[in-house]
């Protein structure tokens, strides 16, 4: 049995006045990619971002490495080896693509620009743009920068929201090739809506509908679960 | 790229070296004080950069510091004696007092949003503006009190050249600031301080910093500036020097650090020649109207500051010219 790297329980989280997150349990075991699926509003961003500690738990407990971190602020919670790539990539739009990187480095021992190369060799197409600010980038490349700067500073857990969002299907190809690599070194949870990318990469599932948890398991059993797909997904 | 880089330090090298030269083939007196109220303006504009164009924070209390400076260096050569050495003495005491109430005010305020940061500096530069004109001892209140600045700077061109190697230094300092592993962090605030914090920093510690380097550079000039005026009163506290040191940054060009010194020149400028037309003119009396009229102008034309404009023009030809291979900004000028 692998080990649970990441333990969500009874997560709830209130923006404002709305009661987001009711109820949302999951976990990440070490050198799986556990997927979070669910319709649009389901509370798929609002749960990454509560793990982030960007907003806040109001209740349950999101045990790393059997430490519970919902009080951490969220610095504090990346430096203990949780990376994020949000939903809007997040880039640095008046830094170019090496300054990205560099921050995210933030060290530069030859550990770590060799960890560089390796991340680049993952993105390569970065490399062409090296020197041109972020906010230049297009889409696709944009996505490429935010999982290479997420990935370049070693992390035990990813945790990647949707990271196949208005890109076109050859860009995805590589977003999903890069994941898959990734994978071998880290644990990665990932919120994805197109459920043939999720199938493909992912381990185990997290169905979320409401804001709160209504079913998980094995990645291959959903995929052959007509019902469970139809009833929260809206496939078939 | 390289060549490009130095090419933009020789100019650099060459307009300063005019500058030094300057005061020994002119014996304008006006353009020798008028230069050397640039430089100091400058050191006060590029601290300001360092706030608004580097870590986004909008600070409506930056005269404080610059005050602080002047009190200290202005407080220091009347009390005890007006040497070279009191006067270096002073700038260091004033950079300490700066450094150290810019980094209480920093750490109590800069967890709040930008807009109530902004009104609680202008709140605490009140503050200090209040004690000023309270206690009539030490500062003689509104009427402030003249000193006698160190015998070497009797000769005005001494006192511009030291004003000269102020303001070299600190642009130095600062682009080296601004360009090290932390000045990148202090962008990535500005640009999306929760991103960066999910990257592992504390967006705090770096704002905090950022203000304190900003608060010791005002206090420089407002000591450099006491000096140059043999004279200092509340106005070095008051709102008027943090709004010129805002319009001289955003005229000048945000987060370019040449933008503020540019910027403190145009400001100067005009500002000496729409006041000197009031002999002839009389509607000149009433310069600052015409003064926000090139204000807005500049921000209608060069909505990125005069520097930010010309290095986008630049990156844009660039651009054109190289096809898909950008230039980028930094390296243009």
């Amino acid at each position: 049995m692998m080990k649970t790297l990441l333990k969500v329980e009874e997560l709830h989280t209130h923006i404002g006045q709305y009661h987001i997150l009711q109820g949302v349990s999951f976990e990440a075991r070490e050198g799986e990619v556990s997927v979070l699926l669910g319709r649009n509003g389901a509370g798929k961003t609002t749960t990454l971002k509560t793990i982030m500690g960007l907003t806040p738990a109001s209740k349950g407990t999101i045990l790393f490495e059997d430490e519970d971190i919902k009080k951490r602020p969220t610095y504090v919670i990346a430096n203990s080896g949780i990376g994020y790539v949000p939903e809007d990539q997040g880039i640095f739009a008046d830094l170019t693509v090496e300054e990205n990187m560099k921050v995210a480095m933030r060290k530069e021992d030859d550990a770590t620009l060799a960890r560089q190369e390796y991340v680049l060799d993952l993105f390569p197409d970065l490399k062409t743009f090296w020197k041109k600010d972020g906010g230049h980038l297009s889409g696709g490349q944009k996505q490429m920068l935010a999982m290479a700067r997420a990935f370049v500073h070693e992390s035990k857990l990813l945790l990647i929201d949707e990271p196949s969002k208005g890109l076109a299907p050859i860009v995805i190809e590589k977003v999903m090739e890069a994941i898959t690599e990734m994978k071998k070194s880290t644990t990665i949870v990932l919120v994805e809506q197109n459920f043939f990318m999720a199938s493909r990469i992912g381990d185990r599932y997290t169905l979320i509908d409401d804001g709160a948890t209504v079913h998980a398991g094995a990645m291959k059993d959903l995929i052959q679960n007509e019902e469970l797909k139809r009833k929260y997904l809206g496939i078939g | 790229m390289k060549r490009k880089f130095q090419l933009n330090h020789y100019l650099l090298v060459v307009i300063v070296l005019a500058l030094v030269i300057f005061p020994f083939v002119s014996d304008s007196r006006t353009w020798t004080i008028l230069l050397t109220q640039i430089f100091i303006f400058s050191i006060l504009a590029m601290s300001y950069d360092i706030l608004l164009g580097y870590t986004g924070i909008v600070s409506f209390g930056h005269a404080m510091f610059f005050g602080m400076g002047a009190y200290t260096t202005a407080v220091m050569l009347k009390r005890i004696e007006p040497t070279m050495g009191m006067f270096i003495l002073s700038i260091g005491v004033g950079m300490l007092l700066a450094g150290l109430i810019s980094f209480f005010i920093g750490l109590l305020t800069l967890r709040l949003k930008s807009h109530f940061f902004a009104m609680l500096t202008l709140a605490v530069s009140g503050l200090f503006l209040v004690l000023a004109e309270k206690w009539r001892t030490l500062t003689q209140g509104n009427d402030g009190f003249t000193f006698k600045a160190p015998e070497f700077f009797k000769d005005r061109v001494m006192f511009y050249l030291v004003a000269l190697a102020c303001l070299v230094l600190v642009y130095l300092f600062l682009r080296r600031f601004v360009n090290s592993p932390f000045g990148r962090v202090l962008v990535a605030v500005r640009e999306n301080e929760q991103r960066t914090r999910s990257l592992g920093f504390n967006p705090l510690h770096y704002k905090v910093i950022a203000s304190v380097v900003a608060g010791v550079i005002a206090s420089l000039a407002g000591s450099l500036y006491a000096v140059s005026l043999r004279f200092v009163n509340t106005s070095v506290l008051t709102m008027d020097i943090t709004l010129d040191a805002l319009l001289m940054t955003i005229i000048g060009g945000v987060g370019t650090l040449i933008g503020p010194i540019v910027g403190a020149g145009v400001i100067e400028l005009a500002q000496h020649y729409l006041s000197g037309l009031a002999k002839e003119y009389p509607i000149f009396e009433r310069w600052i109207i015409f003064f926000g009229i090139v204000y807005i102008l500049a921000v209608v034309f060069f909505p990125r500051g005069i520097v930010g404009t010309v290095r986008e023009q630049i990156w844009k030809r660039k651009t054109k010219k190289d096809g898909s291979k950008p230039v980028p900004k930094k390296e243009v000028l």
